[in-house]
């Protein structure tokens, strides 16, 4: 009988309860959140447990929520069951104050880089990476790209005209 | 028996430059002497990362030849090469790597900034590509396009040409030029 979201959402709840919770399937893919000393748990669980099978990390990225004040950054981890085709998608919060969450490099080995990446553009601190620096930028850059507070478009030039780019001269539009 | 040439029947010839003529000699300035020969004979370096290289590959390609102009030899060696052509984006993490590849290149050296990503940053006014290669390397000429057509290549190339041939031998060992490359802190 093939894995359903309902099979997978009922293992979740017995094993994990309450922690589990803000669960809802957009376009039928199970989302769920978690706090984030629970991540490495909750992976080994869908890794292991033969008939969840969660065997493969698709993706491992970061959004920057700058009005949830206090969980400001939230690490989404998406999983793949390569025997069932079946995928799950579950998201950590952390705050830029204190962003550590957990290294998945002891699961899976493609969150290493995953995770250097993440680091690089939000500046999410996994604890217990082998090797976290920068993989895309350049090494001495000091901020973090993808947060919204900085702009997209390098502000050291003069000679770009706003008038010309649609932003009229109205302030603090960038 | 050699078939003789059906097609390609008028092909231009460099003019010799103004000299004194006399019973079997030839007498210029060595400026005149040197340039023509540098400037029909420049050996490019491209430096192609990405669409403008591909309109680089059709401009070295049958239709629109670059090696009418002498560039037939393209070489990958900066040692080697008079002409750094960069075509395509350069982002900041590039950057020190095309200045390690331009510093490689031995006098006289030319650069030809191809295309907008490498002139001025193009349309990525980003966090990481680098706004312009003379942010880097002093560049001698720009070839707008997004890409530039293959012509607008040759044309940039021909005004290298025009460049290279009406430089002055001692331009590199002067002021104005030491200034320059001071600018850009190479030595």
């Amino acid at each position: 009988m093939p894995l359903t979201n309902q099979q997978i959402i009922e293992r979740l709840t017995e094993k994990f309860g309450q922690d589990i919770f803000d669960i809802h399937e957009p376009y039928g893919l199970l989302t769920f959140t978690i706090t984030k000393d629970l991540n490495l748990k909750v992976l080994r669980f869908l890794y292991d447990e033969p008939d969840l099978g969660f065997t493969f990390l698709t993706d491992l990225c970061a959004v920057h929520y700058p009005d949830n004040v206090g969980k400001e950054l939230a690490v989404v981890y998406h999983l793949h069951n390569l025997v069932e085709n079946i995928r799950v998608r579950f998201k950590v919060f952390a705050g830029t104050e204190q962003p550590d969450v957990f290294t998945a490099t002891g699961i899976f080995e493609s969150a290493n880089w995953q995770e250097r990446e993440t680091y690089d553009f939000y500046g999410v601190n996994f604890v217990g990476h082998p090797n976290l620096k920068r993989i895309l930028n350049v090494d001495e850059m000091d901020y973090f790209p993808l947060r919204k507070e900085f702009p997209l478009e390098d502000q050291t030039r003069t000679d770009k005209d706003d008038e010309m780019f649609g932003r009229g001269n109205l302030i603090g539009l960038n | 028996m050699e078939r003789p040439v059906r097609f390609n029947t008028n092909v231009k010839q460099v003019e010799a430059p103004a000299s004194f003529m006399g019973d079997g000699f030839m007498a210029t300035s060595f400026d005149k002497v040197i340039g023509l020969a540098r400037q029909n004979s420049l050996w490019p370096l491209p430096f192609a990362t990405s669409c403008c290289g591909i309109e680089f590959m059709a401009t070295m390609a049958s239709h629109y030849d670059l090696s009418r102009f002498g560039a037939e030899r393209l070489g990958f060696s900066p040692r080697q090469c008079d002409l750094l052509m960069v075509m395509g984006t350069i982002a900041k993490k590039m950057g020190p790597i095309l200045r390690q590849v331009y510093l490689q290149m031995a006098e006289p050296r030319w650069v030809m900034a191809v295309g907008a990503c490498a002139s001025s940053g193009g349309i990525f006014d980003t966090y990481s590509v680098l706004q312009g290669i003379d942010q880097v390397i002093p560049v001698d000429v720009y070839v707008p396009g997004c890409p530039p057509r293959p012509e607008a290549i040759i044309d940039g190339f021909i005004q290298i040409q025009s460049l290279v041939g009406s430089e002055s031998l001692r331009r590199r060992n002067g002021e104005r030029y030491k200034a320059l490359m001071d600018s850009y802190a190479i030595q």
